[in-house]
């Protein structure tokens, strides 16, 4: 830019040669988006069946925004009692809710009502399981690590952000079963110590249940909690685009790469297509599947319940919580503590999120890895982390499985307070054992891997030498498993620094950093390193000779 | 965007065969092998055709939706072996609508599949941070605004303006007040009191104790109930005020919550779970064990309506009752604590 009049010039352009390109012309004299719009259709993106999670979450998010958009046409948040007199003739004069009624309304009296409120029932559950799952690939593949870390707090946000989601979602029809987890939720809010009964109060507009509570959860379910998650969805798929897709090693890929399909029109085409592809299989579960049969559960009434309620599937960890947490309860100076209560709904939730949070900076810390990574881990080549995180995916499932106590007692006719108190010991006992053995597993994979380097893949092809001893043809593997099994970045613990000075005067200040080079010796404890290259040379040349001379043999053989 | 050059020249920017970050071998891109409608004609034709008949069929599957939306009664049911019975009207519009949209993801992904090229490309990353000069270029201009702005001299300007930002948010926590009422007493406080008669939960019949089988339970409500939901149309009180009655053999009991609550073996216990509020149902006559059914805190009749298992803390409030002249059942007076979950002030 040399002086102002140049700069409002438009430089000259060609005319455009095509309709097509008249109307990026039109929008480029407007946007100058030209360069942006050549790296978009040329970005490329890397494939694997993994990365289609996070895509999985996305689609039914949107579809969620399409079904839930055409719910609010017919749906009244309203807590007025009306006399039922729809179509569903078992319910007709029950006293209920319009909330209930209009659910009712959707169900039987609108043509397609009850297909969209199933397809939003089902997305919703989709929905959570994808962002769960898609969690779950990130931290086990370690993409969570320099530079997406921010990306990966969005994710955790967008994750709670999904549950309250749900959760406030699954009480809106007001029904016998979802009134059941609103009493519960309150009854947790008013355990809060201090603010809770005014919280309860103020939530609810009064005691339970109240005449407020559905249009004000109507308004922070349909416009403040999709807004927000509208918002970090958005950010972060900006930040996966800028920051550009991970990418699993393989031949060709290396940290300064991404090797995969232009988005125009490979990804346009199959991302695209598989847009239509979640959207559809929701749509055909949703007619074939029926989901929260409302009008069998009844309209809400505080005084009665349904024997084997049960939450929709991402609340059953903190039911399962609430459930095997045995019964403390404290007054101090007269005010009720409520443990019971506090530790399962509140406590344990807050430390599982804010270490789910925090884990890329705990993992930094103690390993000590500043270095930015565009490569992803496999699993069994970051044994600890792995071991954390099956260890903790087992703490979850053990209270997601409690949530459902009653249900296995019955099921299996056993007694619900020793299922209850298997559970509570088995809490503590799984997850530490799951942390060993995925770590010994992780281990063993490594030499697997070492042993393919080396030695190759057994063939299955058994000789027998004149010599009467057996041997199994070994193959060596081929470049693009190689490249994958190579693929592991040789880790170096922390040095254990001196706890005295050069002077011999004892350092205070190493506390710290002697507990972090220790964190760091542990976390890369057992360390297998990959071969080295002239390991692999000497194992090429003995596998080549080993190989020769079966052939020899087998040359003689025929010969005879 | 800055793409990274490659001062090794090699085109994976790697260097002697190693990742120039990781440090990690790199390996050469495997040869790229066509696939069979790359070089056959006839399977790109035939690929071609698979694509185009998927989205032939999507197109009719909403020809169908039409035709189904209009035509199939929305009353009748259907039933199919191993899914149930569903609605003929949900079950035709949905499977033809969700097959229309499959079809079409379906197409889209064989046609990339199969026609458009499956050869991987490399792209390089661009740096993810900026280079010194453009940092120290940054930092320089909000020092220069900083400055400009005199935000850090003028102490008085700063100072008040953070009070006044610290204060703006007041009002929007104060507008919230009238969300609700004051907790006051209401958590303590049920409409139980002195001659209440006890009533049928759904029916409100007043109940003698002659009613109740020995063994047997009911639901109950203060008569006065009634008259409560008539006026406010709330179930607030139903909440806390629901009851259960219970009959058992006096030789039974081991213990009560007050001197002669019961009447003749009939005892009264709030229905409200003291864990989390949900009624409590599941009553096994033989033990007298009440048990809830939303987390299994398990509470016996017969000894004070104290815990036995699960997350409950405290023991299931008894109302103390007795009958009236004619043998209705009545409360003695109203709870003696109170009912439902605990809370802080609770105490």
């Amino acid at each position: 830019m040399s002086t102002t009049e140049e700069s409002i010039q438009a430089p000259a352009h060609a005319a455009p040669t095509t309709k097509g390109g008249a109307v990026g012309y039109y929008i480029d004299d407007r946007l100058a988006s030209a360069n942006f719009t050549k790296r978009l259709v040329d970005k490329v993106f890397p494939d694997h069946w993994s990365f289609m999670l996070g895509e999985v979450a996305l689609y039914s998010f949107i579809i969620l925004l399409l079904s839930g958009t055409y719910l609010t046409l017919f749906f009244n948040p309203s807590m007025t009692e009306v006399i039922y007199n729809g179509s569903y003739v078992p319910l007709k004069g029950v006293k209920m809710s319009e909330a209930y009624s209009s659910t009712l309304a959707i169900s039987f009296d609108v043509r397609g009502g009850l297909l969209m409120r199933q397809i939003h029932h089902w997305a919703a559950l989709f929905f959570t399981a994808a962002v769960s799952v898609h969690l779950l690939r990130v931290f086990f593949t370690g993409a969570f690590r320099k530079p997406r870390e921010i990306n990966w707090v969005i994710g955790t946000l967008l994750l709670v952000l999904a549950l309250l989601e749900g959760f406030s979602g699954y009480s809106l029809p007001d029904d016998l079963l979802s009134g059941t987890g609103l009493r519960i939720a309150q009854g947790i809010i008013q355990a809060i110590p201090l603010v809770g009964t005014y919280v309860a109060m103020f939530l609810f507009g009064g005691e339970f249940p109240g005449t407020d509570i559905m249009p004000r959860l109507y308004s922070i379910h349909i416009l403040l909690i999709p807004g927000i998650l509208l918002a970090l969805i958005t950010v972060h798929l900006i930040m996966v685009f800028y920051q550009k897709h991970t990418q699993f090693p393989g031949p060709g890929r290396t940290e300064s790469n991404v090797v995969g399909f232009r988005l125009f029109p490979i990804y346009m085409a199959k991302a695209g297509g598989f847009f239509f592809v979640v959207f559809g299989i929701t749509v055909l579960i949703a007619a074939l599947v029926t989901i929260n049969p409302v009008w069998l559960y009844g309209p809400y009434t505080p005084s009665q319940v349904t024997a084997g309620s049960q939450p929709d599937w991402y609340i059953g960890w903190l039911d399962g919580a609430v459930r095997l947490m045995p019964n403390l309860e404290s007054v101090v100076f007269g005010y009720t503590l409520s443990w019971n209560i506090l530790v399962p709904a509140l406590v344990i939730p807050g430390i599982m999120f804010t270490a789910l949070g925090l884990y890329p900076w705990i993992e930094a810390w103690a390993t000590g890895d500043r270095r930015e990574h565009h490569l992803l881990d496999r699993p069994r080549n970051a044994p600890t982390r792995t071991g954390l995180g099956v260890m903790a995916l087992t703490f979850y499932m053990i209270l997601v499985i409690s949530g459902g106590n009653d249900i296995i007692a019955s099921a299996f006719n056993l007694s619900i307070n020793q299922i209850t108190w298997g559970f509570r010991f088995l809490l503590f006992i799984l997850p530490p054992l799951a942390f060993v053995l995925t770590k010994r597993i992780c281990l063993g994979l490594q030499r697997r891997d070492n042993n393919k380097l080396l030695h190759g893949y057994e063939t299955g092809r058994i000789l027998r030498l004149p010599s009467g001893e057996f041997i199994e043809i070994h193959e060596p593997i081929g470049e693009a498993e190689k490249a994958k099994l190579l693929a592991k970045a040789d880790v170096v613990p922390m040095a254990l620094p001196s706890a005295v000075d050069e002077n011999g005067v004892r350092n205070p200040k190493a506390a710290k950093s002697i507990a972090r080079a220790k964190l760091s010796q542990w976390f890369y404890s057992d360390v297998i390193p990959t071969p080295t290259d002239e390991e692999m040379r000497a194992a090429a040349e003995h596998a080549a000779h080993e190989l020769h001379e079966a052939e020899s043999h087998l040359k003689e053989i025929s010969q005879h | 965007m800055n793409e990274l050059e490659h001062p090794t020249g090699d085109p994976y920017g790697a260097k002697d065969g190693k990742d120039l970050i990781s440090g990690i071998t790199v390996f050469p891109m495997e040869p790229h092998v066509p696939r069979k409608s790359d070089i056959d004609p006839k399977a790109a034709i035939r690929a071609e055709r698979q694509v185009a008949t998927m989205f032939g069929l999507s197109s009719l599957m909403i020809l169908l939706f039409i035709v189904a939306y209009i035509k199939v009664p929305a009353d009748l049911l259907i039933t199919i072996p191993v899914i149930g019975t569903l609605n003929a009207n949900h079950l035709a519009i949905g499977f033809t609508f969700g097959m229309a949209i499959l079809l079409i993801g379906l197409g889209a992904i064989h046609w990339a599949k199969k026609l458009m090229p499956d050869e991987e490309v490399i792209q390089e990353r661009h740096a993810l941070t900026s280079t010194n000069e453009e940092r120290v270029a940054v930092q320089s201009s909000l020092q220069r605004g900083a400055a400009e702005s005199g935000f850090k001299e003028r102490k008085i300007i700063r100072r008040s303006l953070l009070g006044a930002l610290a204060l703006f948010p007041v009002p929007l926590i104060v507008l919230l007040r009238d969300l609700g009422p004051l907790p006051g007493t209401r958590l303590r406080e049920t409409i139980w009191d002195e001659g209440i008669h006890l009533v049928t939960d759904a029916t409100y019949k007043k109940i003698k104790a002659s009613d109740i089988p020995l063994g047997g339970l009911i639901n109950a409500v203060p008569e006065n109930l009634l008259e409560i939901e008539h006026e406010e149309e709330t179930l607030n009180q139903r909440g806390k005020a629901s009851i259960i009655i219970v009959r058992m053999d006096p030789a039974d009991i081991v213990s009560q919550q007050g001197e002669a609550w019961d009447y003749q073996g009939v005892l009264a216990f709030s229905k409200i779970c003291t864990h989390l509020g949900c009624p409590t149902s599941l009553y096994q006559q033989r033990t007298h064990h009440l048990l809830c059914p939303c987390h299994q805190s398990t509470f016996d009749l017969s000894d004070s309506g104290n815990v036995v298992f699960g997350p409950a803390a405290r023991r299931m409030p008894q109302l103390a009752i007795t009958v009236d002249a004619e043998g209705y059942l009545v409360a003695q007076s109203g709870f003696n604590e109170p009912v439902g979950p605990s809370f802080w002030e609770r105490g």
